[in-house]
């Protein structure tokens, strides 16, 4: 019969398209957990104490580690705040607050095209805005390209988080003769105080990945970096040039500094996203 | 305030004032070469020669790669996990792909010099019998390729397309799946003819987001692309890309004129991006409108 | 697959005056732990049209949604007791064959974002039914004219579905379940969202289709029921509290709670 062959063949496909996505599912997942499986152990192996502490060696010379790379990091990462977090979060609070009309569309629409602008690109902007007429490498100039980085997603996150606060809480504040202003800093904000913060972190923790537009910013720097002024190494960098560089004990310290970096790239992720979870069934 | 309203305004100022400096520091090669900056492939610096081309070439030949391999694996893997799986497997896995997303690029690039090349090293004579006839298979195999950067990239954009379809699919009206299933679809029917339709907009939306992505890549493409600035037919061949060239070149880049050519490339791949992404917004807004 | 001796309990069951098409013997239903339905047992006579009614949440919906299996999509759902349809219960049956017997149009008008025509195909197609490209016309138009619809639409088949009014929209649905030539017809509350005259529209059409077809519909509005059903159900708390020629149900209930119910002395 015609018909239950039909049907008979609907099932077939019906069945064989369960197993093709599925396998799509466990490809995509089983290549995370190889790179995390791999680089953890990998990484992990060749990983010392000596990593956090010493200074890079010579060429030629093994040992050495890239505390110089994490104290850089580091300082990147705390200009990059105070730049991009400020700026960020204050237009969120304006998104949120007063988002309507042209303005705000053209703000919006303008930090999504920000968002999109590849850190390269970030990277040649902060190069000729500060390192051209300076006409040095800096710190500084690393922190800016991160920091501007920073901006959009801030914007965004915390213009989500801010909105997610229902409007009785504001109207309850104002209703008691609080102004605007009052309002969204006494009660709105703090209220979505965890959110927000969630979202820093897991901005931070993007950027502290970014290796391109250090390349010709913050540079690199064998020793320890002074002040803000000079070139300072950087742990995405230091993978980078630890990784195409011919020599295999270097190989081994790029493979430590990945360990390090994913461990707290995704440390941090791990505890925002779970920090948002549980928060939105709070809300519910 | 005010202060709120400056900050908002200070981010149309720093986008304009970012697409102006790339702007009057490229003027020297724009008016030395025009447009033939685009349309010449020799990139010579000693000569003072400088054609994009095999860059923009290399940029848009690894972002299709990625694309070819990224599209089938990561929609087929939004649709499972939004439709199929029993919801805790979806959210479990969802978590752990959204993680894959947050892995900064120069470790993709780590793990593509030290596993990828290597690997691609051995499946290369079995990938060359199955698709050696094709010119894109053809000629030596060093390791390092257009087709190694294009590999690196799927698995970068990958994450995205899932994390975005599978919202996208979710969000699609349980009624259309009911209208299907009532009239006796199966799972699968239901999948192709209801929800997958009303999603194809959002969906092309999180392909085209992954592919400006994609094309703006830096690290990891610089990392396995092979660095040369050559058009071959063959993927198998090295090659380079915009971001990779400026990566690579633009610390040593001496006299103007270089630096100033390698700004003009950052500026082609800032329109290539913009263009791109505009598109990707103009589809998901389309999408969250819903119906045709 | 013997129905004998499964009877419904006395006094829910209704005058005969035609022979079943569906038979409920003491269905029970639950999402999680929630009981939702209370050992229901009913039978549905064919080319009648059946009424549930009844205040939100009693149940009526859900047990609409068990007679096309449509509840199993939801997660975590379980159903215990029999269904027949003709006498086989729905419950070993093949469900895509089941849905295809017994269509189903929905409170919401949910039209797929293709054309009216490709609406109309879609169960066709899938179901191996659409033939050649005249006959598929033809039954596309057949379909349309069961619906009342043809005539509105027949200039634009090709346009997009969406472009229709909310009630022509309804009536697209009910043409795109009458398609693949369902014995009965599920419609859940399918008037909620239309005005009085698509409403009017789409109840002279329930008096039409019920030569051919068996119908079962669910309503929140007691006037359509008494308007357009032969017989009807009263559900509470998700219980079947009476069941009878909806002549009877209106005038002369036997519980005190359907007519504090039809009375608006309730809900």
């Amino acid at each position: 019969m015609t018909g239950s062959l039909l049907l008979w063949r609907r099932k077939a496909v019906n069945i064989a398209m369960l197993t093709v996505t599925g396998m799509c599912t466990v490809v995509a997942a089983g290549i995370l957990i190889f790179i995390l499986g791999y680089l953890f152990i990998h990484g992990a192996a060749s990983l010392n104490w000596n990593f956090f502490t010493k200074l890079p060696t010579p060429v030629g010379e093994t040992g050495g580690g890239m505390a110089n790379a994490i104290v850089g990091s580091a300082k990147l990462l705390l200009i990059a705040s105070f730049i991009g977090i400020p700026i960020g979060f204050l237009a969120g609070v304006y998104l949120s607050e007063f988002g309507e009309g042209v303005f705000a569309f053209a703000v919006r629409y303008v930090t999504d095209l920000l968002n999109g602008v590849p850190s390269i690109v970030m990277g040649i902007f902060a190069y000729t805005i500060i390192v051209l007429p300076q006409k040095h490498f800096s710190t500084w100039a690393g922190g800016i390209a991160l920091g501007v980085m920073m901006i959009p997603i801030a914007v965004r996150s915390s213009e989500e988080f801010l909105r997610a606060v229902p409007k009785a809480l504001r109207e309850g504040s104002m209703a008691l003769g609080a102004s605007r202003a009052q309002a969204i800093f006494t009660v709105v904000i703090p209220a979505a105080k965890n959110g927000i913060i969630t979202g820093v972190m897991l901005n931070i923790a993007r950027v502290s990945g970014e290796t391109a537009p250090l390349l010709f910013t913050s540079f690199s720097n064998r020793y320890w970096s002074e002040g803000l002024n000079q070139p300072t190494a950087s742990l995405p960098v230091m993978i980078y040039t630890y990784a195409v560089a011919p020599y295999e004990d270097w190989h081994q310290q790029a493979w430590s500094a990945g360990f390090v970096l994913l461990t707290l790239v995704l440390g941090v992720n791990v505890f925002a996203r779970l920090v948002l979870a549980r928060n939105r069934h709070v809300a519910r | 305030m005010g202060i709120t309203f400056l900050c908002a305004f200070s981010i149309l100022a720093i986008t304009a004032y970012l697409v102006w400096e790339l702007w009057i520091n490229s003027v020297l090669p724009r008016h030395q070469f025009g447009f033939n900056f685009l349309r010449t492939q020799t990139w010579d610096p000693v000569a003072g020669q400088f054609g994009a081309l095999p860059f923009i070439y290399g940029t848009l030949v690894t972002s299709a790669v990625a694309l070819v391999i990224a599209v089938p694996l990561g929609v087929g893997s939004a649709v499972f996990l939004a439709e199929l799986a029993p919801p805790a497997l979806s959210d479990a896995l969802a978590f752990l792909i959204e993680l894959l997303a947050a892995v900064p690029s120069v470790i993709y690039g780590l793990l593509g010099i030290f596993i990828l090349v290597p690997g691609l090293r051995i499946i290369e004579p079995y990938l060359k019998a199955v698709l050696g006839w094709t010119p894109l298979f053809s000629g030596p195999f060093y390791g390092v390729s257009l087709f190694s950067a294009g590999v690196v990239l799927s698995v970068m954009i990958v994450p995205f397309i899932i994390s975005i379809s599978r919202e996208v699919i979710r969000a699609v009206p349980n009624d259309q799946r009911e209208a299907a299933l009532a009239l006796g679809a199966t799972r699968w029917e239901t999948v192709w003819d209801a929800v997958l339709p009303f999603a194809s907009r959002g969906i092309a939306g999180s392909i085209f987001l992954a592919l400006a992505r994609s094309l703006g890549e830096t690290m990891a493409v610089t990392m396995v692309v092979g660095n040369d600035p050559k058009i071959k037919a063959s993927l198998l061949a090295p090659g380079y890309s915009i971001a990779a060239v400026i990566a690579n070149e633009f610390t040593e880049a001496t006299g103007e004129l270089y630096t100033q050519s390698l700004i003009e490339l950052g500026l082609v791949l800032f329109a290539l991006t913009v263009i791109i992404n505009g598109a990707a917004r103009l589809m998901m807004a389309a999408s969250e409108r819903g119906k045709v | 697959m013997s129905s004998t001796g499964i009877q419904p309990p006395a006094g829910l069951q209704a005058p005969k005056t035609a022979d079943a098409k569906i038979r409920a013997t003491n269905l029970n239903f639950y999402y999680g732990n929630f009981h939702a339905l209370h050992g229901i047992s009913m039978e549905i006579y064919e080319k009648k049209v059946t009424a549930f009614i009844g205040p939100s949440g009693c149940g009526k919906s859900t047990f609409l949604r068990t007679l096309n299996r449509m509840n199993e999509t939801v997660r975590g759902t379980r159903v215990e007791g029999t269904i027949l349809l003709d006498g086989e219960n729905i419950f070993d049956q093949e469900v895509s064959n089941l849905r295809r017997r017994v269509g189903m149009v929905f409170q919401r008008s949910n039209p797929f974002p293709k054309s009216i025509f490709d609406n109309v195909a879609y169960g066709l197609r899938i179901n191996g039914m659409a033939g050649t490209r005249n006959e598929l016309r033809d039954k596309v138009e057949h379909s349309l004219r069961r619906a009342a619809l043809w005539e509105e639409v027949k200039d634009k088949l090709d346009q997009s579905a969406y472009g229709l009014s909310g009630g022509q929209q309804q009536r697209l649905c009910i043409a795109r379940g009458l398609a693949v030539n369902p014995e009965v017809l599920l419609l859940d509350e399918p008037c909620s969202a239309l005005d009085p005259i698509a409403t009017a529209k789409i109840e002279d059409l329930i008096f039409q289709l019920k030569d051919s077809c068996t119908i079962v519909i669910v309503t929140h509005s007691m006037q359509q029921a008494a308007r357009v059903a032969d017989f009807t159900g009263f559900f509470l708390l998700g219980k079947l509290i009476e069941f009878d020629a909806t002549t009877v149900i209106f005038k002369n209930p036997a519980k005190k709670e359907t007519e504090d119910y039809i009375t608006g002395r309730f809900g």
